[in-house]
């Protein structure tokens, strides 16, 4: 039996959303009685932290604590449209829609403030901290909630905002293949370690270093946990995971978790990344996303460390162990 | 199918139901207690997000059949709210971000309240081995080990429970 240790990288270009036949989010944003915000949108949080970037991002463009800020993705059948969570596209389209309708609910607040104040909205600013001033005249203020009471029950008025981003249609050019299919690019460099049995075909993923491209992170420990969790589902695509273990052949795909198998706790390796922040110009305050790009990096890294460790060239996914074990006899005979 | 009656105590409280032999415990916790911290995630034992605590042991409710534990005593996630360790768990899942979309973090805290109260002071491979029947698919499972660390690390001198 030999453990044979390999390293491999991979680069990848990862574009940011799609445009199918025009691809839209929309937001609505209104203010509470109280001065709160309401963000309502169709994007669904999948556990990567929507919710919480959506509220950073309307928190800091309506000038308002984050904590005044609720996001409601409750109902895709009543909420304003969003073509969906995929593609990496949510940051990007719904960060940029919330934009647009905070900017157009700041200004209905900031005309009502002004109103009350009897002065000009040109000489309002917020202090982010629930107020509203007078540029230079920090003691000639009204909060948010006294503006959103006023709106609500003195002045008639509403202090709400529309936004949608639209990534509009791009066929392709016949005659060039030409289209602009996607909004930024994020970029990626992963470099993986493993060790292979050669008796048993198994591998061990050693350790996977990564550096990720993403533009303005809008939470670091969100994209943090976004790198380390699709390192580890970069580990179970490469390793073990397919519907279709001989495709073409549908024969032998899994039907549950005990035939498709995912890798466990104590499969998963360190993980060590560096983000890099290159502002994108379309994204919502520099965004452009991290979403799969974290998983699609890992995979040809660990690949291409196994192919250095035994010194073959496989080029498909998964790299089971039946598939290790047929290239080492493949190498041998190639050799003999 | 024939009934019974089965008597077990949840989370602290005596429950006497009327089963069919093959209801699963699950099932008893879930749609009759209420208890919805125990998770339906594969109903086959492949991912643990229903793990238990029974008599002391970690167990699946999936593949536990109710009339077995009959006289036993059974703690959910809810019965272990009042625990010290479960508090500070709690805790260090939120400062770790050790939960994405949530669905397998009662199994994670179940499997680990599991661990502690037998190896208060697990090592990191003990840690992801006694993980070793709980499916994360969100965060590579390094956030909830090293939640599961500070934990230890916390509770080391301080009184367990």
């Amino acid at each position: 039996m030999t453990k044979l240790r390999g390293t491999g990288f991979a680069a990848v270009n990862y574009p940011t959303g799609m445009h199918l036949g025009g691809d839209p989010t929309q937001s609505l944003v209104h203010a509470t009685t109280s001065g709160n915000f309401v963000v309502t949108m169709s994007s669904v949080d999948l556990g990567q932290g929507l919710k919480t970037i959506l509220a950073q991002i309307a928190a800091e463009a309506l000038g308002v604590p984050y904590e005044t800020v609720i996001v409601d993705t409750g109902d895709t059948d009543t909420g304003p449209h969003c073509t969906g969570t995929f593609a990496s596209r949510t940051t990007h389209r719904a960060g940029n829609a919330v934009i647009m309708a905070a900017t157009e609910a700041r200004k209905a607040m900031l005309e009502v403030a002004a109103e009350k104040l009897e002065v000009s909205v040109e000489d309002l600013e917020t202090d982010g901290q629930g107020n509203i001033h007078v540029v230079g005249v920090e003691e000639k203020s009204i909060s948010v909630a006294e503006t959103a009471g006023a709106a609500h029950f003195e002045l008639g008025k509403t202090i709400s905002g529309r936004g949608i981003y639209l990534k509009p249609p791009s066929p392709m050019d016949p005659d060039t293949g030409e289209s602009d299919p996607d909004s930024t690019q994020a970029h990626a460099c992963t470099v993986a370690d493993v060790e292979v049995d050669t008796e048993t075909g198994d591998v061990q993923v050693l350790g996977i270093k990564s550096a990720y491209e993403v533009g303005q992170q809008v939470n670091p420990e969100l994209v943090k946990g976004q790198i380390v969790g699709g390192a580890w589902m970069g580990i179970g695509h490469t390793l073990q995971e397919t519907t279709a273990p001989y495709y073409p052949a549908i024969d032998h795909a899994p039907k549950d978790f005990q035939s498709y198998m995912m890798p466990g706790a104590a499969d998963m390796c360190e993980v060590e990344c560096e983000v890099l922040e290159i502002a994108s110009r379309n994204g919502p305050f520099g965004a452009k996303g991290v979403g799969e790009m974290v998983t699609n990096s890992p995979i040809p890294a660990i690949v291409n460390a196994i192919n250095n460790a035994l010194g073959v060239r496989i080029t498909q996914i998964p790299v089971t162990p039946e598939v290790i074990l047929r290239a080492l006899d493949e190498k041998a005979a190639n050799s003999a | 199918m024939a009934s019974k009656i089965v008597n077990m105590r949840v989370n602290g409280r005596d429950e006497a139901l009327v089963v069919s032999s093959l209801t699963t415990l699950q099932d008893v916790l879930r749609d009759k207690l209420d208890y919805t911290s125990v998770k339906d995630g594969c109903s086959q034992g492949g991912c643990g997000s229903c793990s238990v605590i029974i008599d002391g042991e970690l167990r699946l409710s999936c593949l536990t059949p109710v009339q077995e534990v009959h006289g036993s005593e059974v703690t959910t996630l809810e019965g272990l709210n009042q625990s010290n360790s479960i508090t500070a768990l709690q805790s260090q899942f939120i400062e770790k971000y050790a939960a994405q979309c949530g669905f397998c973090t009662p199994g994670m805290m179940v499997a680990i309240k599991a661990l502690l109260d037998k190896n208060p002071s697990p090592s990191r491979d003990e840690i992801s081995e006694a993980l070793a029947g709980n499916i994360c698919r969100c965060t590579g499972y390094l956030p909830i080990i090293e939640a599961v660390e500070s934990v230890v690390a916390e509770m080391s001198g301080a009184a367990g429970d």
